[in-house]
Parts: C-alpha cells; structure tokens; sequence
C-alpha cells in the first residue's frame, strides 16, 4: 500500500482537524493497536511481556507527562522521578488503606494527588523561568524522596524501606498485581493505561489547551498580549504532567517491579525520563514512545551484543559502557538532529509522499 | 501543636542555650560553604563566557578526583599526578570545545544545557572504566583532627579546604575584574557577536574557561575526596552549587560567593538543629527548599538587578 | 476611514521611565472610534513605548488611560486583550513552533470557552468549537491570502509573510482597537503596499479602530485619519496629516535640529 494523500480531500474543517486526517495513517494506527492487543500477547513469552513491553508503556506514560510540560509547554523540569514517587507511594497508600477500591480508580487517584503535589511546585514558575525553573524542580526531586525515605507512614512502617503492591483484580478475577498476576493481564492492563491517556494528551496538545502551553513555550510575552494568563497555563501544564507520571510511577510500583523503595526513582530516573523525550523528540506524543522504546532497548542491545560477538565483559564494565553510550549518543543527538527521532519518522513519511519523485 | 513547637520554636531555643555549639555548627557550615562557592564560580564562569549552563560541573568534579586518585594508586608520585590531572582537564577542554559547543554553536540554551548532561554520563562511565567504582580513600596529607581554639571544636581538614577554596575563589574573582583576559571574557559574556567583531577568539576563550572550570573541579575534587573518600556522591555533593547559583544568580560572581556560605552555613543548622526534629539527611534539599522560598521573593536573586523586559 | 467622533481611547499625562532614563513625558492624545491613528516620531522617540502602555505591558509611572469609557492607571496585558485591544510587534512575536493555522487560533483563545478535560476527549463541544472557529479563522487566513502557507510553521516563513500572520492573529480576536507596531518595517514596495490595502481593509470592512507606529511617511501621510508626534518621550505635534506635514517642530525633529540650544545633532 503506497503512502499517499492523492484523491482524498477534506471537504469539511472537522475533517481536516481529525486526529490522522490520512487515510493510510488511520488504518495504520488500527492495525498497530490489533497487533498490540492481540497479535502481541499470543506471540510474546513472559519475558518479553514483562520486562520489555510493561517497562515500555510505563515509561511512555512518564515520558508523555514529562514532554507535556518541557516540550509543550517548554518548562524544563528535573523532578519527574520525584513525582513518579509521589504517585507510587500515594497508590500504596490508598490500596491498602481502601483494600475495597478498584486498582483503576486508585491509579487514577495516584495521579490527581500527584497533579497537586505538580501544582505546588510549579508555583514558582510564575516568577522564574528557564534553568532557574529547573533547579527549583531539583528541590521536588530531593524533598519529595527524602520524605519518602524517611516517613515510615508512607511505606507502612515497613522496616526495609520497600513497598510490596498488595494483590489486586480487575473485573473479579483478572489479577494484575501479586503473586497470581498474569504477564499477559499486566500487559493489557499497561497497554490501556498508556494508549488512553497517549490518546487524551494528542487531543489536547492539538486543541486549544495545547496551542496555549506552545505560546507560553514559544514566547510567553506575546502570549499573555494575547490574553493567555501565563500562571494558569503554567500551572495547567504541571498537573497534567504530573497526573501522567504520578499514574507512571504507580505502575512501576505495582505492575512493573511489584515491589519497590523510594531510592528507585531518584534524580538519575528523571534524567532517564528526560533523556527519552531528547532522544524521542520534545513536543511529540510519537517521540516519548519512540525515545521510550529506545531507551529500554539500547541496555538490553548492549548486555547482549557482547554475548553476541563471543566477548566475556563483566556486568560493570557494560553498565560503565552504557553511560559512555548514552552519554555520546545524546550529543550526538542534539548535535544530528535536536528534534529527535519523531522527527526522522516525519521527514521519513515526507520522503514517502513524495516517493518515487525527489524533488 | 506540639510538632510546631518542635519545629518553629524548639531549634531556636536549643540554639540560644548553646551559643558555643551554635558558633561551632555556623563555622563547620561557613567552612564548607567556601567550597560550595568555588564550585558554583565554575558554573558562574562557563555560564558567562558560553551560555552554557554547564550540569557535568559536579561530574568534573568527580572525574578529576577519580583520575588523580587512580593515578596516586598507580605510583605516581603526588606532584606529577596533579601536573598529568591538570593535563587531562585541559584535555577535556578541548574536547569538549571541538566535540560539543562548536557543533552546537547558536543552538538554545535548553540544547546546550541537555548535551551537558550528556557530557557528564559520558565522564562517570569514563571515570569508572579507567578507574573502577570502589569508593577511594585519598589522603593529601592534611592532618584530619579537630583543632580547638577558645573551646570551639574546629575539623582542621575543612579549615584547610576552605583556605584552599577561599584563595582560589579570591584569584579567580581578582583575575576575572583585574586582567586583560578577565576583561575579554566579560566582552564574551556580555556579547558573543560583538566579541568577535572586536577581535576575541571566542573558540580560545571557551577551551580556557572550561579548562578554568576544569581546575576548580580538580582542586574540589581533592579536597571533598580527602573527607569524604573519592566516590559516586562527589558529584551530588557538587550539584548542592546548584541552589547556590540561583540564591546568587548564574552570572554574578559575588553571588556565587555569598551564596555558597549561605548554603553552607544554613543547611548545617538546619542538619544539626532540625534535623533531630523531622529526619536526618535534611542537608539533601534543605538548600534547594531555601534557595525556592528565596526566589518567590526576589526572582532576579541576591545580586541581580531588575531585568526589563522589551517587546 | 469613517471615524464617528465617538472617544475609543484617551491616555492623558502619562510618564514612563526605566531606570534613569525618562520613556515617556506627560503624553496626552485620544483615539476616535473608527479612525486610523498614527503615532511618528524618530528613534527612540517612545512610540512602541506607548503601545505598550496601552496594552498593559508597561506600567506608567503617572497619567490615566481611559478605555471605553473607563479609566484606569494601568490594566494587565490579558486584562487589555480581554477589553478588546490586540496588537502587533516591530520584531515579530509569533509562536515560531506552531503552524500558521496554530497561530492565527491563538487568536482565538479568548473567544473559547472549552477546558483541558474537554480538549482531552475531544466530543462534542469541544470537536464543535474547534470547528467554528476555525471557520472564522479561515476567513482571516482568505482575507490575507496565506492559504497556501496554513500548515507550515511559522519560523520557517520568510519575513514579509511573518509580519501578516501576526497581522492576523491579532485580527482572529476581532479587535475592537489593533495596534500595530511598524507593520511594515522591512518591507519592499509591493509588500507594502499589500499590507496598506489590509490594514485599511480591516478597518473599513470590519470597522477596526487602528492605532499605528510607522516610519514610511509616504504610507502614514496616506492611510492615516490623524497623526501624533513624539519626540524624546513628549508630544511635539497631533493633528491630520496635512496639519503635521506643516508643524515646524515635526519639521525640526525629522531634520535633527538640536534639542538643547544649537549644540547640533
């Protein structure tokens, strides 16, 4: 099937502003989402379902939450680990305190309690702007583990530190968290989560909250000339953003590792965080999943290559490694292309429009 | 009610008790703030000759530490291992010059700042290779006990750093207002464009600042290393120049003097006074916590003036 | 240009410094509801400063604004935009990450009366306020004939097309006051002509009260009702264009003849 937009016309503004106005990206989306609901979970073994696919959603869904606020509204933030924490620990919290209430409601609780906690950092930003912002951010990363370090109330005076998700169902009887949780229900389980809300932020960055939070980002002077009130813009952003990753860091903690302590989510996992949205592509619902995707799977690729290659390297060496990688690859990055690979993605269709015609 | 009396009214009251132990924490927390400010002067430093606002500060500090360690252990004597770090720092300069801000010359701030990171993972990975992630003990020969004078217990190894730290500090500041250099890096800061128009190499300018920077993280380095142990945590105990710069702002060079014994002092009170009181560890945000009330009221920080605004 | 008397806006006294350095001098003049105003002056005369008094972005150290009746000493820049005022820039401030369409619907904002929630469903109301306005958005983008550059994101328009998307996203909020500051700063002949036949369009078409900067005299002599001129912050003339084209002071300013007693310029 060729990629091409001739002969279909929009006749009406409502169809031109749908969410794949091209017919081949619609049937696209649809056999990507069969694939992922059925085609996947018959295919894939456990490990792949459990530590590539579920690790994948949820680090979409911190991404998406992270990109929302730096690469839409363009209010760099440092913090996500310490909101991921706040959503983790406030889904512990309400699931066993409220041993009754469905898992859904409670991640989605986690995530409005993590929006307010988003709410209250990002106060400041009304008075500072840029890297200033940023190491304020920093003071949310660092506060908010301490707190969850050091209160015992938050881990149930657990003696360890850690967190174990209580064993919870969806629809009776469908375990996703516990010892009787099925790979495959945690994958659907994420999956959902993750293509829901990715759904929900590509409907408001494309209407008029999205075209609010890009003003601010562009030039927020013009913006409030324009009658954006910069502070509730800002605020705005924070919340969503931090909802999404409040609900990231609750699946972590109870589907991803099921069990977990707050030093999981210190300032190395924000950087992780906002690496994927550098290396996916800032401002793009595609980008958090390919930088996602990517970010996940560039360890894996480096544990197995030596294997591969016949090499013996110790487990150390390739962690070390993988920070050099890293560490290149982002520079190169930013120096190949800043806007990431839902960039190259874009310019790739551009070139398939027009294939086998260059112009 | 009894939590508040705690916490807003207690600390006060032991302090007041105990004036000689107030001074004693006050001074241990001034010591250690001279090093914050030497580290946020690299910062204030590279931020002002380059726009960059350089995150792999604390890693350098790390990464030199590591390096002069790793060759102490392999035998080299003190003196030549210092002469080869300095090299390897000066190296880096250049590298990073030629690898990262040349490419990315008149891209945004944002862009700038997030290759730093990347400058930095790509240092602790390096760090690590070459010299293994054991924490190691370094010993400069500075005796380590505490010295008392008028009955106030002083730990001569900080006193001895913030000496260090404090002349480094003092020249670096002299040579910045003073010299011809200093004045062709303020032309820098202030505008790269009309720099160059007059006949500044701004390529020169930024592999020396870096190297500068790269010497501050050095003489850091060494000196945390030689309390602490040369480890990981170096280089989060060098990002605490982070609140420091906002308290003093990132491009006032008082500032990031005043602000680093602000630092220093207050998160010592509030480790040793509050600390009893809601948790140990407070010193890990105390200083990002203040420095966020502080800029709700006065953005432009302690230094700055009023920044208006043009459309 | 069919002015009707009425007073739209009316600054009186205002004085304006930044630091030391004094912006603004007991300026005084009044827009009339349907007319094209014109502020000129030299460089750094204080006209975009004025502007920007107008529109809330600065704040006057003295004198009063009254705006449809009300007068006040300062109103916030939403709080202008929300009253009906939208403006320009000398250096284009557009949204350079967003599309032309994007914008021009940023113009839109405040006529929107949608929330995030809705926006994140997209059903119902909000998939039908999108629509309608993007039809009164579509009209601007006809009227200005940029059709063809709808989704192309702005910082990659070159600059004459830059200066009349702008134009429209102010437009998009239908104004009941435009600003314009130098529409046509930069512009060749024909571009400026294009952007003379818009503004006077807008104001004749959709009866747009106009205040604007420009420094093509030949262009503010023709398309403008009355004209202001300011000099070092203060007012030196006000009146139509033929009144100004004869004021000796207009006359000495534009010639440079020295402020302080013949030292020269």
């Amino acid at each position: 099937m060729l990629y091409r937009e001739v002969g279909q016309f929009r006749t009406s503004y409502a169809a031109d502003q749908a969410i794949f106005p091209i017919r081949q990206d619609r049937f696209g989306m649809l056999a990507l989402l069969l694939v992922a609901y059925i085609a996947v979970p018959l295919m894939a073994n456990e490990y792949w379902l459990s530590t590539i696919f579920v690790p994948f959603f949820v680090f979409s869904l911190a991404a998406l939450g992270l990109n929302i606020l730096t690469g839409y509204a363009g209010q760099l933030s440092l913090g996500t680990g310490g909101f991921m924490a706040v959503g983790a620990f406030t889904a512990y919290k309400l699931a066993t305190a409220f041993p009754g209430l469905n898992i859904v409601l409670v991640f989605v609780a986690a995530g409005i309690v993590t929006a307010l906690v988003g709410l209250l950092f990002g106060i400041p930003s009304l008075r500072i702007k840029g890297f200033y912002l940023a190491v304020a951010t920093l003071a949310a990363q660092f506060f908010l583990i301490w707190l969850f370090v050091k209160v015992a109330w938050f881990q149930n005076y657990s003696p360890s530190g850690v967190i174990t998700a209580p064993p919870r169902a969806v629809f009776g009887h469908f375990f996703v968290t516990g010892p009787e949780a099925l790979p495959a229900y945690k994958y659907w389980f994420t999956l959902t989560f993750a293509a829901v809300l990715a759904l929900a932020a590509k409907n408001m960055v494309r209407g008029a909250t999205g075209r609010k939070w890009m003003a601010i980002r562009d030039m927020d002077i013009a913006a409030e000339i324009i009658g954006i009130r910069p502070l509730s813009t800002k605020l705005l952003a924070f919340a969503v953003s931090s909802f999404y990753i409040g609900i990231a860091g609750a699946l972590w903690a109870f589907i991803y590792t099921a069990s977990v302590e707050a030093l999981a989510f210190d300032i190395d996992r924000s950087f992780q965080i906002l690496f994927m949205i550098i290396i996916g592509g800032l401002g793009s619902i595609l980008g958090s999943f390919l930088g996602a995707a990517f970010i996940i799977l560039l360890p894996i690729f480096l544990n197995n290559l030596p294997d591969q290659l016949g090499l013996h390297v110790g487990v150390a060496l390739v962690t070390n490694l993988q920070d050099i990688i890293y560490g290149a690859l982002i520079v190169s990055f930013l120096i190949a292309e800043p806007n990431g690979l839902a960039a190259l993605w874009r310019i790739g269709k551009e070139k398939l429009r027009l294939w086998p015609f260059p112009h | 009610m009894h939590i508040l009396y705690a916490i807003l009214i207690g600390p006060f009251v032991t302090m007041a008790r105990e004036p000689a132990f107030l001074i004693e924490v006050l001074i241990g927390g001034l010591l250690a703030g001279v090093m914050y400010s030497l580290v946020a002067l690299g910062f204030v430093l590279i931020y002002k000759a380059s726009g960059v606002f350089n995150y792999a500060q604390g890693t350098m500090v790390l990464f030199a530490a590591l390096t002069f360690v790793g060759m102490l252990e392999a035998g080299l004597p003190v003196l030549l291992s210092l002469v080869a770090v300095i090299a390897v720092m000066i190296v880096l300069a250049f590298a990073v010059e030629r690898m990262v801000l040349r490419p990315l010359v008149n891209q945004s701030e944002i862009i700038l700042f997030m290759s730093t990171l990347g400058i930095s993972y790509f240092l602790v990975g390096l760090g690590q290779i070459l010299w293994g992630g054991d924490v190691h003990p370094l010993d400069i020969g500075i005796p380590s006990g505490p010295l008392t004078v008028h009955g106030i217990l002083i730990n001569q190894l900080d006193l001895y750093a913030a000496i260090v730290a404090g002349t480094l500090v003092a020249a670096l500041a002299l040579f910045f207002q003073k010299t011809r250099v200093g004045r062709a890096l303020r032309a820098v800061a202030d505008d790269h464009q009309a720099a160059m128009s007059v006949g500044i190499p701004l390529k020169q300018i930024w592999v020396f600042i870096w190297a500068i920077a790269g010497l501050v993280a050095l003489a850091a380095g060494i000196m945390w290393g030689a309390s602490l142990g040369v480890q990981f945590s170096l280089e989060l105990v060098a990002l605490k120049a982070l609140p420091v710069l906002i308290l003093g702002g990132f491009t006032s060079i008082p500032g990031a003097i005043v602000g680093g014994l602000i630092v220093g002092a207050t998160e010592k009170l509030g480790e040793v006074f509050w600390g009893p009181v809601i948790g140990s560890g407070v010193e890990d945000w105390f200083a990002y916590i203040l420095a966020l009330i502080f800029l709700l009221f006065r953005p432009q920080g302690l230094f700055g003036e009023r920044i208006i605004q043009r459309v | 240009m069919h002015s009707n008397g009425g007073v739209l806006l009316k600054v009186e006294g205002i004085a304006l410094a930044f630091g030391g350095v004094k912006a603004l001098a007991d300026v005084s003049f009044d827009i009339r509801k349907g007319e094209v105003r014109a502020i000129i002056g030299p460089n750094g005369a204080g006209k975009s400063s004025m502007l920007n008094v107008i529109n809330g972005f600065y704040r006057p150290h003295a004198g009063s604004i009254t705006y449809k009746g009300r007068t006040v000493r300062h109103m916030r820049p939403h709080q202008a935009a929300k009253a009906g005022i939208a403006r320009t820039f000398q250096n284009i401030a557009l949204f350079k990450g967003m599309t032309t369409l994007d914008n021009i619907m940023t113009g839109r904002l405040l006529k929107m009366r949608g929330n995030f929630l809705l926006d994140a469903l997209y059903v119902g109301p909000a998939r039908r306020e999108e629509t309608a306005h993007r039809a009164v958005v579509e009209q601007i983008i006809d009227f200005l004939e940029i059709q063809a550059i709808r989704k192309v994101p702005v910082g990659r328009l070159p600059y004459g097309l830059q200066k009349r998307v702008e134009l429209g996203r102010a437009l998009a909020a239908e104004p009941d006051l435009l600003l314009l500051d130098e529409p046509m700063a930069g512009m060749n002949f024909e571009e400026k002509e294009d952007m003379s036949r818009f503004i006077l369009d807008v104001n004749e078409e959709f009866g747009t009260t106009i205040a604007l900067i420009e420094h093509d005299m030949g262009v503010v002599m023709d398309i403008s009702s009355r004209i202001v001129v300011l000099d070092y912050g203060r007012k030196i003339a006000d009146g139509t264009p033929d009144e100004v084209r004869r004021d000796q002071a207009v006359i000495d300013a534009y010639l440079g003849v020295a402020h302080d007693g013949g030292k020269g310029a």
